[in-house]
């Protein structure tokens, strides 16, 4: 699995949770979730609910707590789905 | 200082039989049942197979909200929240999706109640996840679900209303008392409008308890239209329904500054409790506490009993029909020949629980304003103690000039509410 096919995923996961749909159109890593997507903060939780059961891997509380970009959620996927 | 006058300058309702202010005054003169087989009572064991759930709410809901917003409504919350837009846009305020207010209206606050709440989150989310020792998968959609108050605090949010926006919950009364209080808040001079009134959703967890008391209609799984018998003589209990009715309550002096469309004028409110006794209890009114109620209603509207031209009754078609029509004899103090018109809305959509009032005021507003009154159906077979009073019952939809309604609501808790409502005439 290629970190573009990881990134890929993720953008889809978290479409629903987007207020500013706009922005899924020029989505890239360094791309802030809760800032330039307008997720609800709270929702954030959810989406690594959604990461858990899309790759089939555990995160922990400190991991989802680094999220920020889709770059970091990408990356966080990729380093735990090759462990 | 005189308070200020009160009137209604929008309306939105979710039904069983319609939704949309337009087909839902189409199904009154219709006649229109929304009252169908629900496979999925049949299924779980319920006697009674039937209920009323709004129909093309699924696709509906996705007009209304975001996928985002979505992801966190229940079917109370969805109902309410398309009522409220609905209302709000009536009302001549502008709603649209994706670009919804910008900022905080200052001016209008909420309360619209339910009675029973997010129960289907909880028995389909909340209480199998807790049980499987899995509370972390419940994510953060179930608070702002089961909170008594989220029936509120989504038409706020959706809205930017920055008045008072609360929850009320008195049972079957539920949605008349949120128009009351509203009534009473804009009166006292604490905003300009509210918008109010009741929702409740669709669930076979909200309905089974009320199928474990025995007090749901039997008898009528194969012929459901025909399952909601208010006033009959063959009722057999009442038909479990959902949906939403909300109302925008605002001062004559803001409707006219702003030259809105009015509906009706509400002339006065009462709420009470019979505090569950003398008869009463906690599921039977107190004669004396539903007389008292309506009297006061009346009282402090300025009308005399006998001008009150139609009563759209609480009506549920249980055994509580005739003694709901003897206390409305007894507070009009008028001679049974002399009763007014009367009709049960609960004949086409069953008993909406929470959002009954609120359905219900919206049918009583439309009627009053439009000219007509619907036909009551199903009491073709007149309940024996109701003989006195049967040329009062409307069988069938007629035209109509009457200029003060009344209605009333009451509910499990021995809580009454009435409300006195006079045509507006533009």
């Amino acid at each position: 699995m290629t970190e573009n096919e990881v990134f890929t995923r993720v953008v889809k996961i978290i479409t629903p949770f987007a207020k500013n749909t706009a922005a899924l159109g020029t989505a890239n890593v360094s791309t802030r979730i809760l800032e330039d997507l307008s997720v609800n903060s709270a929702r954030l939780v959810d989406i690594i609910l959604a990461f858990e059961d899309e790759f089939n891997i555990a995160i922990d509380d400190d991991a989802a707590d680094r999220v920020r970009t889709l770059g970091d959620a990408t990356h966080m996927i990729v380093s735990k789905a090759t462990h | 200082m005189n308070k200020p006058r009160v009137v209604i300058t929008g309306m939105g309702v979710v039904a069983a039989n319609a939704s949309g202010l337009k087909d839902f005054g189409e199904a009154l003169r219709e006649t229109r049942s929304g009252i169908r087989f629900q496979p999925k009572l049949k299924e779980l064991g319920f006697a009674c197979q039937v209920g009323g759930i709004p129909v093309g709410i699924e696709e509906r809901k996705k007009e209304y909200f975001s996928s985002d917003a979505l992801l966190a409504m229940n079917s109370s919350m969805v109902y309410a929240g398309i009522a409220a837009v609905d209302c709000w846009r009536d009302a001549g305020f502008s709603y649209e999706l994706g670009t919804p207010p910008a900022n905080v209206d200052w001016d209008t606050g909420a309360v619209i109640g339910t009675g029973i709440g997010g129960i289907d989150t909880v028995g389909e989310i909340v209480i199998p996840r807790v049980n499987e020792g899995q509370v972390r998968r419940m994510g953060s959609l179930t608070v702002e679900q089961t909170m008594a108050s989220s029936v509120s605090a989504s038409v706020g949010g959706t809205l930017g209303l920055g008045g008072q926006v609360t929850t009320n919950s008195s049972a079957c009364t539920t949605g008349t008392e949120a128009v009351v209080s509203a009534f009473n808040y804009v009166r006292e001079g604490h905003a300009k409008r509210m918008i109010a009134g009741g929702t409740e959703g669709s669930s076979h967890y909200i309905w089974a308890g009320f199928d474990a008391m025995r007090v749901l209609a039997r008898g009528f799984n194969d012929r459901p239209e025909q399952a909601s018998r208010p006033m009959s003589a063959s009722a057999t209990g009442f038909v479990p329904s959902s949906g939403a009715g909300v109302l925008m309550v605002e001062t004559l002096d803001s409707a006219l500054r702003r030259g809105a469309k009015i509906y009706a004028e509400i002339l006065s409110g009462a709420l009470n409790c019979g505090g569950q006794r003398t008869g009463g209890s906690m599921t039977a009114p107190n004669p004396e506490g539903v007389v008292r109620c309506i009297r006061q209603a009346i009282a402090s509207s300025g009308i005399q009993p006998q001008d009150i031209g139609l009563i759209n009754g609480h009506l549920t078609a249980t055994m509580a029909d005739p003694l709901e029509i003897h206390n409305w004899v007894r507070a009009l103090e008028c001679k049974a020949e002399n009763f007014p018109l009367i009709n049960s809305t609960k004949s086409l959509i069953g008993h909406g629980l929470g959002a009954a009032g609120g359905i219900e005021l919206v049918a009583s507003v439309l009627q009053l304003q439009q000219g007509f009154i619907h036909g009551s159906v199903n009491c073709e077979d007149l309940h024996p103690k109701l003989e006195t009073i049967a040329k009062s019952v409307v069988h069938a939809t007629r035209a109509s000039d009457v200029r003060i309604l009344a209605k009333a609501s009451f509910g499990f808790g021995d809580v009454n509410g009435c409300l006195i409502l006079k045509y507006w005439q533009n």
